[in-house]
């Protein structure tokens, strides 16, 4: 059998640090990179006696992304102690929710092949995060920092409804933009703010139980997710197609080998004797705060697709596009509302922003520059003052130096040449050095028109007016 | 005058009258500290030193009026497991032997707001497990009534510290009845409020959802002038009740007519002795006589609740106590080259066989396969148990019972059997799982000259009708007049 | 319930609790015997009981999201008993 006898299922645990400005449970800022351990007091250092009250900014964050996602809302939810033992979980356990969640029984649509898929999402809760252990360059041990020890996490479980790794980036990407809408995560991936637990297993076409499923934890950049899925199905298969058998497991990916790796010795079957966390009440929530919360929520992807179809008459992949990432969709709205182009503010982001973006393994969180900038690239091309192609160079230039683009093109000197005079020098120049071309357009081929375009274009690095350069090599050539 | 002698509302008054000044007493408390402490042993850390100049300095400030209060300067000992900033809380465990606490727990900033005098921590059973301050990583402490034998636990060096005049008062803390236990034991009064009514905030866990601080006075009038103290709601407590404070000393009348006084007659059965059950019911004529009803009915549970008890407190203790790990605070072994061993041998060394036993019963009761059959069943029999109290509060004011089934008993006879040990706590335990208050008072000492206590059960936050029917008691006994213990005699 | 010896290993590995050969069978006895107590709890009537969670009807009790620095943050190091560079100290972990 091969490969393709072969499906693979995927569910995500995917955890996201909460925007508040607290911890969950004491008062300590959230703020990341702080100098080690000064985000601490008794209570995120669990010093004995201290005690855990919860942060009701965490509860309407919770419940936000709850409704966002189209979840049921619990009326009545508690937190539950999951205990186990690690140098970055300073209490010897985590305050979780364990059989009463927040919020459950969610979906969201997802894009697969062309065609709309939906997601079933089991529940979200809320949970602490932990410490951070370090290690030490020049000595012998870990060093243990508990600044982000108690920093405030929602845990979205995703039901096992993917079934490629395209689908769970794309899942990944739905509630990545989702929880920016709502705006209670910045959803850093690369700061960790954003991660996953990755639950892949394989089963033989058809199959109607799943095979057994390995875990991925702390993952946290979509190219490794996608890659880790492929290489862990590959693996499964391989597995099975020589007869073996998968052991459910916790494997750790390797970004540098491109392989999994198992992670903890059997025999250490983890027990986390969940129970109840006597140290804190119950949450009970009415409709009113639930309605509320409903009724403030932001403007979703979804909504603003559909208004970007109406009011800017913009195509549906386009829409679909633009919507994917708030950040892209904050900065097209905002340099719309500075150039009035619609299409060219769509066009220069979905073509070559995103375009660099790939290339330097960018999130559109990271575009260095200001939607002002890229408006005002746009209002010098529509002017006249530069080709495209030289707003094609100006882009290259914000995202490796941001500044105003009228700056940077009087010092590159790229401002456009739309002199007649210069330009007429140019075009009999350029007709002088090639005249097989006239031949060539007398003839009947108006590719000639292009070529003789270009050769001027390249004699004057792109800095000629292409609009001009046309009308007058016509006016040239057809005298 | 023996200064020493007097309760504190006694000293407030002499204060008042100018008769004391605050330096006299802190003095006359640490002559006796300095007479006993070797016998008896109750303190971890004393105070002594820094205790005078303390009081000199507050003296002054209340002469130039710069504070006022009538609980300035008093002195108070505190049990070794409520949180001191800049003094050692060891919980009597050697996991926490140099422990310094970076913080105070809420009732240590209440106590220093009345400028009292803290004389130093009290002894106890390492992390509050035991019913005779014998597990207590340093010392045994001794009942000031009988060196031979134990002061009671938890808070035994609280309730001995009383007794013995080294303290005016104490705070313990009361998790199965480590408050009352012990003040039965050494002839004190001791009172375990409603769950919620004092803040746990810096009192190092033990059980979450049982643990409550008190105080161990040497008369009613002064556990409720101490709990004035020491009540209110604490936003850094979730568990603290957000109630009006209420001064309890109004509600000492000294009058129980009509009271309404239910006995629950599994608490007389046997495994009590029956002197004590002789005390209770002279106890219990004395209530009638004052105009009280009293009347025998059934409260079923007592079995229930003492297993329910400990398969609860065991499986919270070995969540809490999982933070001492040597990595940021307390004992780390010497003999580790791995975390793992960093772990194992710094818990295995740090703890005692008790508290190990007690994490292992708990770990058990939670884990996989073990959970529904212990500690879900406990948490339903805890509903029941509320369910029973609140039956028996439909009907009766307060409830009446032993403290403890037997006087203190001698050193060294119970710890070496878990199992008998618990079952000390059997007429104590019930109150913690239903969250009720409750109050040891003596009534009387057996043919040996040891103390009875006998324990008064109110409904949730009723702690107004069990002072006020322990005092009135206390003023026809008159226990403090009639019986002393050896040492001071 | 019977606790078996390998029982009373495994708990006290979950616990990170190390027995000596000889503590061994002293734990199992203390253990078998308050578990063997503790089974009264099977035999209370609790049918359609719910669990008791909370001691008190307290609920909703939350915190304002305002930052508030601890004091006194030194303090919090000082009882650590291996730091560096204002870190806690342990042997090297691989995660």
């Amino acid at each position: 059998m091969s490969r393709e006898d072969y499906e693979t299922v995927i569910g995500l645990e995917v955890h996201a640090e909460l925007s508040t400005k607290t911890k969950i449970f004491c008062s300590c800022p959230t703020e990341f990179g702080a100098q080690p351990n000064t985000h601490t007091c008794p209570v995120c250092m669990a010093m004995p006696g201290a005690l855990p009250v919860l942060n009701e900014k965490v509860v309407e964050y919770a419940v936000k992304a709850g409704l966002a996602t189209n979840c049921e809302i619990e009326r009545e939810s508690k937190n539950d102690r999951k205990n186990y033992f690690y140098p970055d979980l300073p209490k010897s356990y985590q305050i979780s929710q364990f059989d009463k969640p927040l919020c459950i029984h969610g979906k969201v649509d997802i894009e697969s092949n062309g065609e709309a898929k939906e997601i079933g999402i089991t529940r979200i809760h809320i949970e602490e995060d932990a410490g951070k252990l370090n290690h030490n360059e020049f000595g012998s041990g870990s060093l243990v920092d508990l600044n982000r020890a108690g920093v405030p996490l929602i845990e979205i479980v995703s039901e096992p409804d993917m079934r490629s790794s395209l689908e769970a980036e794309s899942y990944l990407r739905k509630i990545k933009s989702i929880l920016e809408y709502i705006e209670v995560s910045d959803c850093k991936m690369q700061e960790g703010s954003l991660r996953a637990d990755v639950n892949v297993s394989v089963r033989k076409k058809g199959a109607k139980e799943f095979g057994t499923r390995t875990e991925m934890k702390n993952m946290n950049s979509f190219r490794s997710i996608v890659r880790a899925i492929d290489y862990e199905a590959q693996r499964q298969i391989e597995v099975l197609e020589d007869g073996g058998k998968i052991e459910q497991e916790t494997l750790r990916w390797d970004d540098v080998s491109g392989r999994t790796f198992s992670m903890r010795d059997k025999e250490d079957a983890q027990d986390y004797r969940y129970f109840p966390e006597p140290d804190l009440v119950a949450i009970r929530l009415s409709e009113e705060y639930i309605a509320n919360i409903q009724k403030n929520l932001p403007e979703l992807p979804e909504s603003r697709k559909k208004r970007y179809l109406e009011e800017y008459k913009l195509t549906e992949k386009e829409a679909r596009m633009l919507t994917a990432s708030k950040y892209m969709s904050n900065i097209f709205e905002q340099a719309l509302k500075i150039c009035g182009n619609a299409k060219a503010v769509a066009n220069w982001l979905l073509s070559d922003v995103s375009r660099i973006l790939n290339e330097k393994e960018l999130e559109p969180d990271q575009i260095p520059f200001t939607a002002e900038h890229l408006a005002k690239m746009i209002m010098l091309i529509e002017k006249g003052t530069i080709s495209s192609a030289i707003g094609k160079k100006v882009l290259e230039e914000l995202f490796e130096n941001p500044q105003d683009p009228q700056t940077i093109i009087e010092e590159k000197g790229w401002i456009q040449i739309s002199d007649e005079g210069a330009i007429k020098e140019l075009v009999m120049k350029i007709l002088e050095n090639n005249p097989q071309s006239i031949i060539d357009f007398k003839a009947g081929k108006d590719r000639a028109l292009g070529f003789l375009v270009g050769q001027a274009m390249k004699e004057t690095k792109g800095k000629a007016n292409p609009k001009m350069l046309n009308e007058m090599f016509l006016e040239e050539l057809n005298k | 005058m023996d200064i020493t002698k007097l309760t504190v509302h006694e000293m407030q008054e002499k204060l008042k009258s100018k008769e004391l000044t605050i330096t006299d007493i802190t003095k006359a408390y640490i002559e006796n500290i300095k007479k006993y402490e070797n016998d008896v042993q109750a303190f971890i850390t004393p105070l002594t030193d820094e205790a005078l100049s303390q009081a000199q300095n507050i003296q002054e400030k209340i002469e130039k009026k710069e504070i006022e209060g009538s609980l300035a300067g008093i002195p108070i000992g505190i049990k070794d497991n409520i949180c001191t900033k800049g003094v050692k809380t060891t919980c009597a465990s050697k996991m926490l032997e140099n422990f310094v606490s970076p913080y105070n727990a809420t009732v240590m900033e209440k106590i220093n707001a009345e400028n009292m005098i803290n004389l130093g921590k009290l002894n106890m059973d390492e992390f509050a497990m035991g019913a005779s301050t014998e597990y207590s990583y340093f010392q045994k402490t001794k009942n000031p009534w009988n060196l031979n034998t134990v002061p009671g636990g938890s808070s035994g060096g609280s309730a001995a510290a009383v007794a013995a005049n080294m303290v005016p008062w104490a705070l313990g803390s009361d998790t199965g009845g480590s408050i009352r236990q012990p003040a039965s034991f050494c002839g004190v009064v001791g009172l375990k409020p409603t769950y919620g009514l004092v803040s746990r905030y810096g009192l190092v866990a033990f059980a979450s959802s049982l643990d409550q601080i008190g105080p161990i006075t040497k008369d009613v009038k002064d556990a409720a002038i101490l709990l004035n103290v020491i009540t209110g709601h604490d936003e850094k407590d979730t568990t603290s009740v957000n109630r009006k404070k209420v001064d309890y000393t109004n509600a000492l009348t000294n009058n129980v007519k009509g009271l309404k006084i239910g006995i629950p007659k599994e608490y007389f059965g046997e495994g009590i002795n029956s002197q004590v059950k002789e005390k209770l019911n002279e106890a219990m004529q004395t209530y009638k006589n004052l105009g009280a009803t009293v009347e025998e009915f059934s409260l079923n549970i007592a079995d229930y609740a003492l297993a329910t008890y400990y398969i609860i407190a065991c499986a919270e203790a070995s969540s809490n106590l999982g933070r001492f790990d040597g990595i940021r605070y307390g004992y780390r072994t010497k003999n580790f080259s791995s975390l793992k061993e960093l772990y194992t041998n710094s818990r295995s060394e740090g703890f005692g066989a008790e508290v190990k036993r007690r994490i292992i019963l708990g770990t058990y009761v939670l884990s996989s396969g073990y959970y529904d059959a212990y500690y879900k069943k406990a948490q339903q029999v805890r509903t029941l148990v509320k369910k029973e109290f609140d039956k028996a509060f439909e009907k009766y004011d307060l409830l009446l019972t032993p403290t403890s089934p037997t006087v203190a008993f001698e050193i060294g006879t119970k710890s070496n059997n878990p199992l008998e040990m618990y079952l000390a706590d059997i007429c104590t335990v019930s109150v913690n799982i239903a969250g009720l208050p409750a109050i040891s008072v003596p009534c009387g000492v057996d043919s040996q000259n040891m103390p009875i206590g006998m324990q008064l059960i109110g409904n949730k936050f009723a702690e107004e009708t069990i002072l006020n029917a322990a005092y009135t008691y206390e003023q026809q006994v008159k226990f403090r007049e009639n019986y002393e213990p050896s040492i001071t005699k | 319930m019977k606790v078996s010896r390998e029982e009373i290993l495994h708990i006290a590995k979950l616990a990170n609790l190390n027995l000596k050969e000889e503590e061994i069978d002293t734990y199992l006895i203390h253990l078998q015997d308050i578990l063997n107590f503790a089974n009264i709890v099977s035999n209370a009537p609790v049918e359609n009981l719910d669990e008791t969670i909370g001691v008190n009807d307290n609920f909703n009790v939350f915190r304002k999201d305002e930052v508030k620095v601890f004091e006194d943050n030194n303090a919090l190091l000082e009882n650590a008993p291996e730091k560096e560079r204002n870190m806690f100290k342990i042997p090297k972990v691989i995660q």
